[in-house]
């Protein structure tokens, strides 16, 4: 049964890596930069509903809602003043400029909010009233899942399947995938490029809102820099499974996770990180643009 | 009488700041004009220097974007720790015991660079970045779970401070989460200077060499490199090598700059610290990189001083974004040439090369 739980386990932490790694990923297919100011986001996605639902006492579901509204607006924000006036610049530039963002969000929650660690109530508590864990009970209580976890897989399952619609259905979506194709053709063709890229990073802050509150609700610790290991680890994930496509960001993230809590369990809980950085490398080695990631050989 | 070349020119006055620097500061040093604060900075920026220059190295004149810099430094600062203190009855003088350190934390990095950049260097761009990445953070997450011990019959590893088996009188040097304790402190501010000078010396002589040019020849277009017969993997790999040993030889000084060191100093956030150094210096550019790490190491400590202590970093990431902004912006650019324009005989040239 332990050997259940650690899958289970795993797949939910791995759902959260891949929500916040389907935003990396639709951010590098678009504007091909790594945005390393993405976890922190997450970070400040996690404060506003830790706010919302602890200072004024809001139910859960506003508490949420109200950090996605704030992580999008965020992440519009930077992108018009930070990322827009470098677009024909060399890709470091824009690195370094996100690693500037990054630095700023977490000063900047760190004078705002205080650098001391906060308990972050979960949006579904882990018991209920009686004092029985919040969590289904399978097997006559041998295989137990919170509904935390349940809810991390279903949203990732969510998210997944609307951004797969959403970029294959809609307008909008194919106005995203063709200018992560051309950016010039896309012009051409009468797709306002500004705004698509505008989109591409709303639609990812406001996903890394959601995997803030599901994170902190599944491990309650909060503080400035609470996102940016969860943010490495994602970027991670999403190189995994080839940086710049959408499947590959849910499978990479899954898998992340589920390495990540075996590593945990039968290993030892301080090499962790080792072997999940290992296994990238391995996988990299073999397939150098990661699990899905199309391979485009260089043209003389 | 042989012409002097721009290149040894350009490398003799980067000497010649060096030098400068260290008179002034030690004059000021002997006056006691330095608070006990900047004292204690010296060592560490001279750490600094030497490693944004080696990244420069492969950054700027390699031209990859290595994202784990510090994982060599953390292997420079641990095998240099071990060696002071093994070697502590061998070599009883203090100097020569940190030159010795100083070597084996540079052969340490060295050999790190060649078993990390083989696999490394196959790869291409961001998947170059992210694996550097990794192999910063499994260094930095191994020696944390490593123990370290030394008695009379040599060196222990062991995986816990019991499986060392110490035998009587013997020492642990390193002890897991704990990382290494009791170290001498060795490390001297002309010891960094003679490290700066070596690293300079090392670095400048590598990009002006033959094999120098075929490194940049590979930055600036690896096919067309390629194919006039330069061996990419041999000087890939000699670029990225003699960066990680650099890289050691400032983590063994480091090191051995503070009587306690732990692993978790070295982790992403150093690298990039580094990256910045470099790149707000000018990619490829040696003295840039000397200069902006002095500068930018300093900056943050100074700010302490004053009473924007707890703004300090929010400042330092606004210069940050706003330089980059300035430099690579191209409307905001041809301002700023506009303004500067009239005290220089010719617009900046543009940015060559380097990890795009």
């Amino acid at each position: 049964m332990s050997f259940l739980n650690n899958v289970i386990t795993g797949v939910s932490l791995g759902s959260i890596y891949a929500i916040i790694a389907l935003g990396y990923t639709m951010v590098y297919g678009i504007a091909k930069m790594l945005n390393f100011a993405h976890g922190d986001v997450i970070m400040v996605g996690a404060f506003m509903c830790f706010f919302a639902m602890g200072s004024f006492g809001l139910p859960p579901l506003v508490g949420v809602l109200l950090a996605v509204v704030v992580c999008t607006v965020l992440g519009m924000v930077i992108e018009r003043l930070a990322y827009k006036p470098l677009r024909q610049a060399p890709s470091l530039a824009v690195l370094i400029t996100a690693i500037g963002v990054s630095y700023l969000l977490q000063n900047g929650a760190q004078i705002l909010w205080g650098a001391a660690t906060k308990t972050f109530t979960p949006i579904i508590s882990p018991t209920n009233a009686a004092g029985e864990p919040n969590a289904l009970q399978l097997f006559g209580g041998q295989l137990s899942i919170s509904y935390v976890a349940l809810l991390s897989i279903v949203v990732c399952l969510v998210v997944m399947v609307s951004l797969t619609l959403f970029t294959g259905r809609t307008k909008l979506g194919k106005a995203m995938r063709a200018c992560s194709e051309d950016k010039g053709a896309a012009q051409l063709m009468g797709i306002n490029v500004d705004s698509t890229i505008s989109m591409t990073f709303a639609i990812g802050s406001a996903l890394a809102a959601v995997a803030g509150v599901l994170m902190c609700s599944a491990y309650p610790i909060l503080s400035p820099t609470t996102g940016s290991l969860p943010g490495i680890r994602a970027f991670t994930a999403a190189v995994f499974g080839g940086i710049g496509s959408i499947p590959g960001a849910f499978l990479g993230g899954i898998l992340l996770g589920i390495i990540e809590t075996f590593a945990k369990a039968y290993i030892s809980t301080d090499l962790s990180d080792a072997v999940v950085f290992a296994v990238l490398i391995i996988v990299l080695l073999v397939k150098p643009a990661g699990l899905l990631g199309k391979y485009v050989p260089e043209k003389v | 009488m042989k012409k002097i070349n721009k290149n040894s020119l350009n490398g003799f006055i980067n000497y010649g700041i060096v030098i400068a620097a260290f008179v002034v500061l030690q004059l000021l040093l002997n006056r006691g004009a330095l608070s006990n604060s900047l004292q204690s900075l010296l060592v560490p920026t001279c750490c600094y220097i030497v490693m944004a220059v080696s990244l420069n190295l492969t950054v700027g004149i390699l031209g990859e974007l290595s994202l784990g810099h510090a994982g060599f430094m953390s292997l420079g600062a641990f095998s240099g720790i071990t060696a002071a203190i093994a070697l502590q009855g061998l070599i009883p003088s203090p100097a020569l015991r940190l030159a010795a350190a100083l070597l084996v934390g540079g052969l340490v990095g060295a050999i790190g660079g060649v078993i990390i950049g083989v696999p490394v260097l196959r790869l291409r761009g961001d998947y170059l970045a992210i694996v550097t990445l990794a192999f910063g953070e499994i260094i930095k997450n191994v020696i944390m779970v490593l123990y370290i011990g030394v008695d009379e019959k040599g060196l222990h590893v062991a995986m816990s401070e019991a499986g060392l088996h110490l035998a009587e009188g013997g020492v642990t040097i390193v002890k897991g989460p704990m990382g290494a304790v009791n170290v001498p402190k060795l490390a001297s501010f002309t010891a960094g200077f003679l490290l700066i000078l070596v690293t300079l010396l090392v670095v400048q002589n590598l990009v002006s060499s033959r094999s120098g040019r075929a490194i940049m020849a590979l930055r600036d277009n690896r096919i067309a490199a390629e194919s006039v017969g330069i061996n990419v993997t041999k000087y890939k790999l000699m670029a990225f090598v003699t960066s990680a040993a650099l890289a050691g030889a400032a983590g063994a000084l480091f090191g051995l700059n503070y009587s306690s060191t732990v692993s978790s100093k070295f982790d992403f956030n150093t690298s990039i610290l580094v990256l910045v150094f470099v790149v707000l210096g000018g990619l490829g550019s040696i003295r840039g990189s000397v200069i902006a790490a002095a500068l930018l190491y300093v900056l943050p400590e100074l700010l302490r001083q004053f009473k924007l202590a707890e703004y300090r970093m929010l400042i330092y990431a606004i210069i940050l974004i706003l330089v980059m902004l300035c430099t690579n912006n191209p409307m905001l650019k041809q301002l700023m040439d506009n303004t500067i324009g009239k005290f220089k005989k010719q617009p900046a040239a543009a940015e060559k090369g380097g990890a795009q």
